[in-house]
Formats: C-alpha cells, sequence, structure tokens
C-alpha cells in the first residue's frame, strides 16, 4: 500500500506547488510601500508649470494617483479605462507625467483627452524612484490620512476596477 | 573666418567626449563604490541583471541615486536601506532571512533531509525484503538440480 501512497502524495505536493508557482507572476515585486505614508514631493503641474502639486494637498480625500507617459504604450489601453472612470466622477484621479517631455505630454492628453484632475510633471523620474516605480502605468490607492493602500502594477483594467481599485476606495472613503 | 570655422569644428569631437565621459571622471572614488553597490543589487526592469550591468533607464536613473547619495556621504548601508524601502527585499540579491523568505533559506536543506530519510528508508527496506533464505539439505539439493537441469535445458 505504502508504494502507491508515497509516490502519490509527493505529486500532490509538486502539482500544489507547481499550481501556486505558476499563477504568480514574476514581474509583479510587491510593493514595500503598502500601508505607508505616501512620500512627500513638490512638483510642478503639467498644464500650468508655475504651480506646484503635492501629496499633502490630497489629505482628506481618497484619491488615485497614476503614473503615465506619453511614451508607454500598456498607458494607451489603460487610457480609455481611466477615461471611463473619470466621468463617473467616484474617486479623482491625478496623473503624475513619469520621464517625459512636456509638450509630447501635453499632445498625448489633447489627443486622447485628459482622465486626470491635474498630472505632476515628474521629468527626471526621482519622484518615481521614491514611490518605487519600476515599470509605466502604475497606479496608487491613496486614503485621507496620505497612507498607499493599494499599487496596480500595469494597466487599470475594467476588472482590476471593478474587483479591487473601486470596492477599496468606496471602503476607504466611507471610513 | 575659415580658420575660426575650422578651429571650431575640431574642437567639436574634444566636447561630445568631454560631454560622456563627465560622470566617471568627476570623481572615480564615487563610481568605484557605485558599482560595487550596483553589483550586488538587482534590476527591477530585467530582473536577471544586476543593476550595475543593466542599460534601462530605470537601472540608469538608480545608478545616479546611488551615487548621488553617496557624494552626500550616506553609508552602504543606508543606501541599501533606502532602495529596499522603495522596492523591497527584491532589490537585493542576497536576501534577508525573514519569516517570509525561510522556505528559500531551509528549502534546499529540508529537501536534503527529507531525500536522506527516504534513501535511508528505502535501504532499509531492501535489508528486510531479501533476507537470506535458509534451507533444508533436501531443499538445497533439490535447487541445485533445478538449476542444473535449467542449464542443461537451455544448452
Amino acid at each position: 500500500m505504502m508504494r502507491y501512497i508515497l509516490p502519490f502524495v509527493a505529486f500532490v505536493v509538486i502539482a500544489a506547488f507547481l499550481f501556486v508557482g505558476l499563477n504568480l507572476n514574476p514581474r509583479e515585486v510587491p510593493s514595500p510601500l503598502i500601508d505607508k505614508p505616501a512620500p512627500a514631493f513638490s512638483l510642478p503641474q503639467l498644464h500650468e508649470p508655475e504651480k506646484q502639486f503635492s501629496p499633502q494637498d490630497m489629505l482628506g480625500k481618497v484619491w488615485l494617483l497614476n503614473v503615465w507617459a506619453s511614451w508607454c504604450v500598456s498607458c494607451k489601453d489603460e487610457h480609455p479605462v481611466l477615461m471611463a472612470l473619470a466621468r463617473q466622477n467616484l474617486v479623482p484621479i491625478y496623473g503624475l507625467d513619469y520621464k517625459d517631455k512636456r509638450e509630447d505630454a501635453l499632445n498625448w492628453l489633447a489627443r486622447g483627452g485628459d482622465p486626470y484632475v491635474l498630472s505632476a510633471a515628474d521629468i527626471e523620474g526621482r519622484i518615481g524612484i521614491d514611490y518605487g516605480v519600476y515599470g509605466v502605468p502604475e497606479t496608487y490607492v491613496i486614503d485621507k490620512q496620505g497612507i498607499i493602500r493599494y499599487k496596480q502594477i500595469g494597466a487599470v483594467t475594467v476588472q482590476s476596477l471593478e474587483e479591487k481599485i473601486l470596492p477599496l476606495v468606496k471602503e476607504l472613503q466611507n471610513k | 573666418m575659415k580658420r575660426i570655422l575650422i578651429l571650431l569644428l575640431s574642437l567639436v569631437p574634444v566636447m561630445v567626449f568631454a560631454g560622456e565621459a563627465k560622470d566617471m571622471a568627476q570623481d572615480p572614488v564615487v563610481e568605484k563604490r557605485m558599482i560595487g553597490l550596483a553589483e550586488n543589487l538587482r534590476c527591477l526592469v530585467c530582473q536577471n541583471e544586476s543593476l550595475a550591468s543593466s542599460h534601462a533607464e530605470l537601472a540608469e536613473d538608480l545608478r545616479r541615486e546611488v551615487r548621488e547619495q553617496i557624494k552626500k556621504g550616506m553609508s552602504d548601508k543606508e543606501i541599501v536601506d533606502y532602495l529596499v524601502s522603495r522596492y523591497g527585499d527584491f532589490v537585493l540579491y542576497d536576501p534577508p532571512m525573514k519569516t517570509s523568505t525561510a522556505l528559500l533559506w531551509f528549502g534546499p536543506f529540508l529537501l536534503f533531509l527529507m531525500g536522506g530519510a527516504f534513501l535511508f528508508y528505502q535501504l532499509r527496506k531492501r535489508n528486510q525484503v531479501m533476507p537470506e533464505a535458509e534451507l533444508s539439505p533436501e531443499a538445497q539439493k533439490r535447487a541445485a538440480a533445478l538449476l542444473n537441469n535449467d542449464i542443461d535445458n537451455k544448452a
């Protein structure tokens, strides 16, 4: 009897590990910033460079910080989703224009529409490093106390909005 | 006029060179320390490359960041801690021992122990399964006869 049980148990254990392992995304690096205060910064706004934007301005509100760039390919996929979300007026979306040229960024928004309340221009990518950005697009959900609650790595999709981001936003808004 | 133009043009390559080598030339000590650190850090974009060898734009930015922090007088540990606080243990090629990395550190030993136990168990079982059969004299004679017979038949 043992000769059959042992290989079977070994098979089940290996299969379980592989099943979990193959479903993980090795490109996804979990952010250590979850449940930590969003790093402070003050950057010129994209549309009005003489004005500054700082996450401090957003205390008391739940908001999304979406890292984007005109050179980013997946941002194009994400863009209509963000446009639809902006129209719904559920949560303000702020942009962090990452390592971009101002003109390119403005052109990009003029062509595809601007879902952002405003965008901050991180020309040199320094704030991106503070936020642990390693691939654009990335989206942070930040709560009323200025704490990062969730990080979406890669494009925001209808599915990720419905399953994760919007329920979390609602929960944080009611707190 | 022409001479001045030629003189100016001949300066162009010099200027270009000066621009490219600036980082290295500025401070070789900083550069050496930066490379030393970056060799043990992982690039987030090309995940199997070190920060020192990667050409990804993010890697260049991170090298710049490390360079600046060295110039600010931060210790190696402070710089590594800074990067870990942004990108997690993932940036380290030498991950620290924690509850979440216990399996990584002890997994191989655990597998080794399991393999050893299995081998031990199998070897012991094999010794038990094949004991020397004790035969009575008659049985031995019969066995010998059978064996001989077998050989004869085959021949």
